[in-house]
């Protein structure tokens, strides 16, 4: 009696092994976020009507619907926000003592950690990256640097040892698509600590966390003027660059546009910031930890799509282990979920708008053509939205194309070396100099490679990580300045003396 | 009877020699006549300023401070020279006590410009200062003591540098070169151009492999300078002619930070 | 007796012939790969296959000082029959016991398909001849034991005498040899390092090893997520450099069912779904699985439990 039943039960389990272990949707949920129908301009410290007249539709990439409506700021706008910063900087900002501009740093700190889950949800929507990345990547790191730079507001003279820094004024900041929110925490961050006052422009496909942004300020009670946020295509940009009463323009985004506004500004004695493309070779030696490497290989290409100025998009791994790397790498491959930004289970997530998956496009077709060997895992895309299978080329020469422009997408191309210094000058070996990795147990290896390396960032033994503390930007065509830490200060400070 | 004195021939100083200007041209400035530098001058003075950055670079801070120190040395022994093409013993004074200031900065910049990041995970990250490559510099007035505020910082950075001297007053530079090239300071590592500014400054500017550019002595259309010089995303610097402080090295520094995990 | 190859310092590893390279671990990538994999969130059908799942790979373990037969036929029903209201339930893959108990264990699961394993080579510290560590091999199996779960020396591992504990596996290995299962017990809270694990999870896979397993879940430390994908990707390594298939087996501080199902994800994604079966995978624990009832019941049913509504035994 008891066997038979045991019997059935035996009988059960063999009904119940599956072929696959399909994990169930878990979505986050999207009641959270609340968009209005359509946005005005947000200019001292309330959302005015933009006098262009002009609106365009934000969408998310991942659904390709329409999110809200948004207002593009005209000339007239980018005046009118230039104004409202002036007159706050002159009348109120400047004035504060730093203890309480820290206060009210400090202040939107907190408020972007409680509503942490609110933003991480809006920035997946409107920018098609994985939940995932946005809850523990986006958020934690934009509301840390307000309350690093917070803390910095009133200590400003231990960072600049003989001198007495002082504000610049007004800030014109332009940031990109690729993090929306954690792009603003950089640039407001350190400008309102410094005691500057800001007019930011967020990037044509992703303004809704910059538009949300406006309720921190409004909920800190920031005095009025003091963050301004225009929102807009490149014109827009380009009217803020131009503007005579800006001070300083800090810009992140593409080389291309980086040296147009470096033009614009010549001549002006306007200070200049530039966080531009790159092109980064990560660099795998046949004693590094293999297992860890391709998780770093994985996590310095295909993080946010591959949407990532710093992106280890060249791979140079060493010819006595390449066989075992690329294995090993395509297995991982494999396990990638691509799919729903709001899945939290999702590894990769959408392309962020329809002329970025062109631009993919091309240039993987490019890297076909050139006679690359290419390999994308086996994937299913949902149907509707931007979607681009992580990739992987082999067989590159330093001349493809692949090899050589910035692709700002999930392609990574493979080279080879076979000594330390074939490596160097091939990494070294392009205009850009962002960022670089190095993969070795080696520890006078590491620090020889990192000396040696032409870029701002050198991760060794690991890829893509971030921190207030830590300075972030380029060498060469990658541009100028330092984002984070006490360096980070120094664009938005003006020094006295000789 | 009196002695006719031997003249000095101005040529340029490039690569650690003084060829004439391969273009033979010469321009005629305090009395004599002048190198007038051609473009393909500068080119190769770029090219070997490019070479000569490895070297100099990787010398360790506190050779590098010594070198510099030796070039003070050089200009000390030359202090009547040096009067005699500036505006005399004050200038040449401050500029060698310049050189020394700086000198004394090789070993230090690291640790003022530098930093240890306290980041939020398990990872020693550092940040410190690196030479930026291939400095152009327009020299500004006067011709010594501007040359010599503009030349040091860039000099102990570990850059290298091509520099274009004053078109007005172009000898007492080349006596600079005479002491640099007698100073331990590795060919190429300093070059100097004679010549006419509207010529040379726009080659400078707009040469991809100069990666920043000096313009605190720019005395023509610095908007067009700027302009060109974002075609490789140039650093434009515009400092003191007369002052010395580590930010003006800094100018001329890129700043890199490293990451590596902290486990066991 | 079996010797291992002589090889020049540093490579006292007996490397047999196309055996992975040793390599080393980066251990703050490992812990980072590890949390991001445990931040899988697994709903719904998923969750239910994986709690069905972690009953059918348990290793349901009883030892303890006070362990008596009556104690190991409570276990034991409990194994067979994990929860009577529910016939669903499948029964676990295992019972552990020690070596006293081990004729008990297998009186009370003949003809059910779960398997006995015992602990033996004096367990858990191993301190011990090779004699007697032999000795207790043959009698556990003799006993009818189908599983031996042996542990190394990790006083002779921590020492560099890396021959020696290679050589013990060997040798217990040639006693369990079609007889027996057998699963070697790193005991990872005790080799310091993620390369030691990395390193003794070769060693005893060269040795011989059916199953490499953590813990012997007598120390504060035992399983944790990236000792196990560690140890995952020496097997991994394994596999793919000789084709040859080796188990593993978690044990040790594993109390919850949602751990469980970290840890199964975690094979999932490192070796996939061919791994997830009894034959190559086991978590070794006792109080995990009531946990794990009342979850299923509770995907079931909507409702939180109580666990006063599941048998302790």
């Amino acid at each position: 009696m008891i066997k038979d039943k045991r019997e059935v039960a035996r009988r059960g389990e063999a009904a119940a092994i599956p072929t696959a272990w399909e994990y169930a949707p878990a979505p986050e949920s999207r009641e959270i976020v609340h968009f209005e129908d359509r946005y005005g301009l947000y200019i001292g410290g309330q959302f005015l009507e933009p006098l262009s007249n002009e609106r365009y539709t934000t969408i998310d990439p991942a659904r390709e619907e329409p999110l809200a409506e948004i207002a593009q700021a005209g000339k007239a706008d980018v005046d009118r926000a230039v104004k409202a910063a002036r007159e706050a900087y002159a009348e109120r900002w400047s004035q504060l003592r730093p203890s309480e501009r820290a206060k009210y740093l400090f202040r939107i700190a907190r408020i972007l950690q409680e509503r942490s889950r609110e933003f991480a949800v809006v920035e997946s929507l409107n920018g098609g990256k994985p939940i995932r990345e946005s809850r523990d990547v986006d958020l934690p790191l934009a509301a840390a640097h307000f309350f690093y730079y917070a803390g910095w507001a009133d200590k400003l003279e231990y960072a600049f040892p003989n001198r007495t820094p002082r504000p610049i004024g007004v800030a014109g900041q332009i940031i990109p698509w690729n993090f929306p929110l954690l792009m603003l925490a950089w640039k407001i961050a350190p400008a309102l600590a410094a005691g500057n006052t800001v007019v930011l422009k967020p990037a044509e496909t992703t303004p809704l966390s910059a538009l949300l942004f406006c309720d921190v300020v409004r909920q800190a009670e920031l005095p009025p003027g003091v963050v301004n946020i225009v929102t807009g295509d490149g014109r827009t940009g380009a009217e803020l660059v131009s503007h005579p009463d800006v001070d300083k323009i800090a810009f992140t985004g593409s080389t291309e546009v980086g040296k147009a506004i470096q033009r614009t500004l010549a001549g002006s004695g306007k200070r200049l910031t530039l966080e531009l493309g790159g092109k980064a070779a990560n660099i795998i030696f046949d004693d590094a930890p293999l297992d860890q490497a391709v998780e770093g290989i994985i996590n310095g290409i295909y993080f946010n799509q591959g949407h990532v100025c710093c992106a280890g998009s060249r791979l140079f791994v060493e010819e006595s282990i390449y066989e075992t790397v690329i294995s090993k790498l395509k297995r991982r491959m494999k396990t990638l979920r691509v799919g729903d930004p709001l899945d939290k289970n999702t590894d990769v997530g959408a392309i962020n708008s329809k002329q970025q998956l062109d631009k993919i496009g091309s240039l993987v077709q490019s890297g076909i053509d050139e006679g690359a060997e290419i390999y994308q895992p086996p994937c299913k895309l949902p149907e509707r939205g931007y979607w681009f299978v992580p990739t992987v080329f082999t067989n590159v020469a330093q001349s493809y194309r692949i090899a050589q422009e910035e692709i700002f997408g999930p392609v990574l191309s493979v080279l080879t070396f076979r000594t330390p210094d074939e490596a160097i000058e091939k990494a070294n070996n392009t205009p850009y100099g962002l960022s670089a990795g190095v993969w070795t147990e080696k520890g006078s290896r590491i620090l020889a490679m990192a000396q040696k390396l032409r870029a701002g960032v050198v991760w060794a033994n690991t890829y893509n990580r971030f921190d207030p503390a830590s300075p972030f930007g380029g060498y060469k065509e990658s541009g100028f300045g330092r984002e984070g830490g006490r360096h980070g200060l120094e664009p938005y400070v003006a020094l006295d003396g000789s | 009877m009196s002695r006719l004195p031997v003249r000095k021939t101005y040529k340029l100083f490039i690569g650690g020699a003084f060829p004439r200007s391969e273009s033979g041209r010469t321009y005629d400035a305090e009395g004599a006549n002048v190198a007038r530098g051609s473009r393909k001058d500068l080119r190769d003075a770029v090219r070997i300023a490019r070479q000569a950055g490895a070297g100099w670079s990787g010398m360790t801070a506190y050779n590098r401070g010594q070198v510099v120190y030796r070039v003070a040395e050089m200009m000390e022994t030359r202090r009547a020279e040096l009067a005699g093409l500036s505006s005399g013993a004050d200038e040449v004074e401050r500029a060698i006590d310049r050189v020394v200031w700086y000198a004394g900065w090789a070993d230090k910049l690291a640790q003022v410009v530098g930093s240890a990041n306290p980041v939020a995970g398990p990872y020693f990250n550092f940040t410190i200062p690196e030479p930026t490559g291939v400095v152009g510099i327009l020299a500004p007035e006067p011709p010594l003591l501007g040359l010599v505020s503009r030349l040091a910082p860039v000099l102990v950075g570990g850059n290298t540098a091509v520099v274009v001297a004053s078109e007005a007053h172009p000898l007492v530079a080349i006596e600079l070169a005479e002491c640099l090239a007698t100073a331990d300071v590795p060919p190429g590592v300093v070059n100097v151009i004679t010549g006419l500014r509207r010529e040379l400054a726009p080659q400078l500017a707009s040469h991809m492999d100069v990666v920043a550019l000096d313009v605190t002595g720019a005395d023509g259309d610095l908007a067009e300078l700027e302009r060109l010089g974002a075609e490789n995303v140039k650093r434009i610097v515009r400092g003191k002619a007369d002052g010395q402080s580590p930010y003006e090295i800094e100018a001329f520094l890129e700043l890199k930070t490293v990451w590596h995990p902290i486990g066991m | 007796m079996a010797t291992a190859p002589v090889l020049p310092g540093g490579f006292e590893l007996p490397l047999e012939p196309r055996l992975p390279r040793l390599g080393s671990i980066d251990a703050v990538a490992l812990e980072e790969r590890a949390a991001t994999l445990a931040t899988r969130s697994i709903k719904k059908g998923s969750k239910v296959f994986a709690l069905d799942l972690a009953i059918r790979v348990l290793d349901l373990t009883t030892l303890e000082g006070a362990d008596t037969p009556g104690k190991v036929a409570a276990l034991t029903s409990k194994g067979i029959r994990p929860d009577p209201s529910d016939p669903n339930i499948p029964s676990v893959a295992a019972i552990c016991v020690y070596p006293n108990l081990v004729a008990y264990a297998v009186e009370r699961t003949r003809g059910t398909g779960v398997k006995v394993a015992a602990v033996a080579t004096s367990f858990p510290s191993g301190q011990s001849s090779l004699d007697v560590k032999l000795l207790e091999t043959r009698e556990v199996i003799d006993a009818g034991a189908d599983e031996v779960d042996m542990v190394i020396d990790r006083g002779a591992f921590l020492s560099g005498r890396y021959a020696q504990v290679y050589d013990e596996i060997v040798r217990v290995k040639e006693v369990c040899a079609g007889r027996a299962h057998l699963k070697v017990i790193l005991e990872t809270g005790e080799l310091g390092t993620y390369d030691n694990v990395r390193r003794a999870s070769l060693l005893a896979i060269a040795g011989g090893a059916d199953f490499i397993k953590t813990s012997t879940g007598k120390l504060p430390s035992s399983a944790t997520l990236p000792v196990t994908l560690c140890m995952l990707e020496a097997i991994r390594d394994v596999h793919e450099e000789t084709g040859r298939v080796v188990g593993m087996k978690a044990a040790g501080g594993i109390r919850q069912a949602k751990q469980a199902v970290q840890y199964l994800v975690q094979v999932h994604e490192t070796l996939g779904l061919a791994w997830l079966t009894p034959d190559r995978y086991r978590l070794g624990a006792s109080t995990l699985l009531n946990d794990v009832l009342m979850q299923i019941r509770k995907e079931r049913t909507g409702r939180y439990q109580n666990p006063d509504y599941f048998t302790v035994d």
